[in-house]
């Protein structure tokens, strides 16, 4: 019964959709009562695709096998948070929580939205509504998640085991949050395009969302990240794999987003661009969320995919990503630029970011989707993987990271590079000696390594020197530079942390790529092995049952050089309902730097394969993307934004009658 | 119920093994650092975009196990890989080839890149020549105001 009502809302949500995309688009500017029609709408659709969700949530936790998706993809002994975590484990099931978020951005923008132009927030919705509706109805008409088996199974099949994690939990939601986020910025950008009105004002609405979006974006792909890295059991935390491409492109898009967005807020300039921007970040999403689904891409996020739900997937795409862009071309050359600068200004070097990270997009996208056009031209196959990206990729990024930290620090309109320079020289000092140090003390052979840690730290002290020279230190005395300090907007700091993240980051891949130890051995219960400077002994296996599996636990124990020792047990498990085996390594952190012990299989003698990395600073790769996040939340608490656009305070004092 | 679950891993677990094995691993530290710089360059074909050297497929421990032989034959790198591509094909390279065939994926980003930089130089003329005009003269309206500022009142 409850799954039937939960399809009955989504339905409904359909219909509502429908209707406010409909009659917003055609009533925006000839009624008065359409915004209050609308987000009326907006709301009711959340709470009705809501209503679905937890309809869906109840029949996993309840094991109702007698949902067809329930049985495909859960399993009475699952713990409850897999069980609930199944829901989006599966096509049907993501779609939904697809369409919830987009839902909730649009409730969100509907109550929250109350500043705005009524025309405006009536256009934004009726895009949202569009958005909703096509999805909905992709999501019924071909990907149905309430079918029912009758009879009932008595026992559901499993969640692929490999998919029963925490990761599960937290990487999905997160990744759509981002995605979908942006289609609030998608949607600001085509009532721009229609009603042919642009602002400083618009940006200013605009830039929020695209830093919760981002925000989420980050965290997701940062989490997505670290769980294949203990998950797939080789300490690889990117594989430049279809799909985590899809997911990058949207965030290199969202991030040139999110500054051109500034150069329109602060400088009313670069508006064509911001809102080509805000088409491309949200279309990237899409074919980020859906490409996948079409089938045209294998990889180990694809669920099982069919040739008539691809077809719709495509033509949905085509359809909304050349529709924005047709109407990009149509009507961009209405809005009116403004703003004047010189080449070397902070909009300048806004410019600058943005071509990069343009090209940077460019670079992934073409090496995701070229080998499938070349295929489907010419029958020629070919591969595109991790070392053409980092050739690629690499080489784009190099440039921008080296010019990085002179944005910052240029005025607006007209900037002087010479001065910058000569207040960049200390950070730029700190970083080569800083460098040679870390090289003169670790001895490494001849690589690119020592280029790719001197851009991290030259990033990375470029941020911190852009704070110390907007503060003052060294011109004036230390308390008066330290309450500046205190007293500097929170956008200088969130600007600072977010680009020092960017440098963690870097510093964190050059020293885990480069230095990492590597051990392959076989050892005996009993034996001791050296991996660098820590020692490994093997002391000998537990076979233990979980709840849903069977597993084999390795007794470890690692001598740190210091004397201290802690206890290590990588495990292999089966999960006897879907016959699948897995590994799950142990990782130990020690400092910044990680040790990741993975058992292998036994042999004959009783020896078992043992395989263990050293990762030196690997947790940084994830420690910066969580200070980018941190910096994105500092700069949204900051008071323009807190404040927004000045609200008509003066309506509420109309006399009542 | 211990026998059971001791029987289940036995017979579950034989499975494939993880990546590079300690059986396959050269004695010669140089060779086999070798060997696996030119594994991470090389696909694992019948799986979804993992290099050899990161893939537990069989097939993945046969090319390992093919490139160790001819590195101990004395092959140079390239000479390896070009056994492989003679052998599998193309799509056996992770980085394709700079060739006809691949022109647009290798120029795709630079050409991005320069088309850029070439609307910004454009969109700058551009705007300096529209802006020009504005800046040339002022007013007799805004040079006197102008006049009575700068004669002191400030």
């Amino acid at each position: 019964m409850a799954i039937e009502l939960g399809h009955f809302a989504l339905i409904l949500a359909f219909a509502i959709a429908a209707a406010s995309a409909v009659s917003g688009l055609w009533a925006w500017n000839r009624s008065d009562r359409i915004g209050l029609v609308l987000r009326q709408g907006a709301v009711l659709q959340f709470l009705l695709v809501a209503a679905a969700f937890a309809a869906l949530i109840q029949a996993f936790v309840t094991s109702d096998f007698s949902l067809a998706i329930a049985w495909q993809h859960s399993h009475s002994a699952q713990p409850l948070l897999f069980k609930i975590t199944s829901v989006w484990g599966n096509h049907e099931g993501s779609m939904v929580l697809w369409v919830l978020i987009l839902v909730a951005m649009g409730a969100a923008v509907a109550m929250f939205g109350g500043a705005l132009p009524d025309e405006l927030r009536t256009l934004v919705l009726s895009i949202q509504s569009l958005l909703a509706a096509a999805f909905t109805g992709f999501t019924l008409f071909t990907s149905n998640p309430f079918a029912r088996l009758s009879p009932a199974p008595f026992e559901g099949q499993e969640l692929n085991p490999i998919l029963q994690d925490i990761g599960l939990a937290v990487h999905p939601p997160l990744l759509y949050a981002g995605y979908v986020g942006f289609s609030v910025c998608f949607s600001f950008a085509i009532a721009a395009l229609i009603s042919g009105r642009i602002d400083a004002a618009w940006a200013r609405w605009v830039r929020p969302w695209t830093l919760v979006s981002w925000i989420f974006l980050t965290l997701g792909i940062a989490m997505g990240s670290y769980w294949a890295y203990y998950e797939l059991g080789w300490g690889g935390w990117w594989f430049w794999d279809p799909v985590e491409n899809a997911s990058f492109m949207p965030w290199l898009a969202g991030t040139a987003l999110l500054h051109s967005a500034l150069v329109m807020e602060k400088r009313n300039a670069l508006k064509i661009w911001t809102i080509f921007l805000a088409i491309i970040t949200f279309s990237l999403s899409l074919l980020g969320t859906f490409m996948v689904r079409s089938g045209i891409l294998t990889s180990v996020h694809t669920f099982a995919a069919d040739p008539t739900r691809g077809l719709v997937i495509l033509a949905l795409l085509a359809a909304l990503i050349g529709g924005a862009f047709a109407l990009f071309a149509f009507r961009a050359s209405a809005l009116r630029q403004g703003g004047l600068f010189a080449p070397i200004s902070r909009e300048g070097s806004l410019i600058l970011n943005n071509l990069f990270l343009a090209a940077a997009t460019a670079a992934v996208l073409t090496g995701t989707l070229y080998p499938l056009i070349l295929d489907a031209l010419t029958g020629r196959t070919i591969s595109v993987g991790e070392p053409f990206f980092a050739l690629t990729f690499g080489s784009i990024m190099a440039p921008l990271l080296v010019v990085l930290p002179f944005g910052p620090f240029l005025a607006w309109k007209r900037g002087d590079l010479i001065a910058v320079t000569q207040r960049l020289a200390g950070a730029a000092g700190a970083a080569v000696f800083v460098t040679i140090l870390v090289f003169a003390l670790s001895g490494a052979s001849i690589s690119l390594a020592p280029l790719g840690l001197l851009l991290g730290f030259w990033v990375g002290f470029g941020a911190i020197a852009e704070l110390i020279d907007r503060a003052g230190f060294g011109r004036m005395a230390i308390g008066l530079s330290m309450r500046r300090l205190i007293g500097l907007p929170r956008s200088a700091f969130s600007t600072a942390l977010a680009h020092f993240g960017l440098g963690v980051t870097v510093i964190g891949i050059v020293t885990a790529t480069a230095w990492q130890l590597e051990l392959v051995t076989t050892m005996q219960p009993g034996t001791s092995k050296p991996l660098g400077i820590y020692s490994i002994t093997f002391e000998g296996i537990d076979e233990r049952a979980g709840e849903n599996f069977a597993a084999e636990t390795g007794r470890f124990v690692v001598t740190a050089p210091d004397g201290s020792t802690r206890r290590f047990a990588p495990e292999r498990r089966v999960y006897p309902a879907s016959g699948m085996p897995t590994t799950e390594a142990w990782i130990e952190t020690y400092g910044f730097s990680q040790l990741y012990l993975q058992l292998g299989e036994d042999a004959v003698d009783g020896s078992h394969v043992v395989r263990a990395w050293y990762k030196p600073y690997v947790t940084l790769i994830w420690l910066g993307p969580l200070l980018m996040a941190a910096a994105g939340m500092l700069s949204l608490s900051d008071r323009r934004l807190r404040v927004g656009a000045p609200r008509p305070a003066a309506a509420k004092a109309a006399p009542a009658q | 119920m211990r026998t059971l679950l001791a029987l289940l891993l036995a017979l579950l677990l034989a499975e494939p093994a993880l990546a590079v094995n300690p059986d396959e691993v050269l004695a010669d530290p140089v060779l086999e650092a070798r060997a696996r710089d030119i594994s991470a360059e090389l696909r694992c074909l019948v799986c979804q975009n993992e290099s050899i050297d990161e893939s537990n497929a069989d097939l993945a421990r046969e090319i390992r196990l093919i490139v160790r032989e001819r590195l101990l034959a004395g092959d140079s790198d390239t000479q390896v890989i070009q056994y492989l591509v003679d052998r599998y094909g193309e799509y056996v390279l992770l980085k394709p080839v700079f060739a006809p065939h691949t022109l647009i994926l290798w120029t795709a980003a630079p050409i991005v890149l320069l088309i850029g930089v070439g609307a910004i130089v454009l969109a700058a003329r551009r705007k300096r020549a529209t802006a020009a005009p504005e800046a040339a003269e002022l007013t007799a309206d805004e040079q006197r105001a102008l006049d009575e500022l700068d004669s002191g009142k400030a």
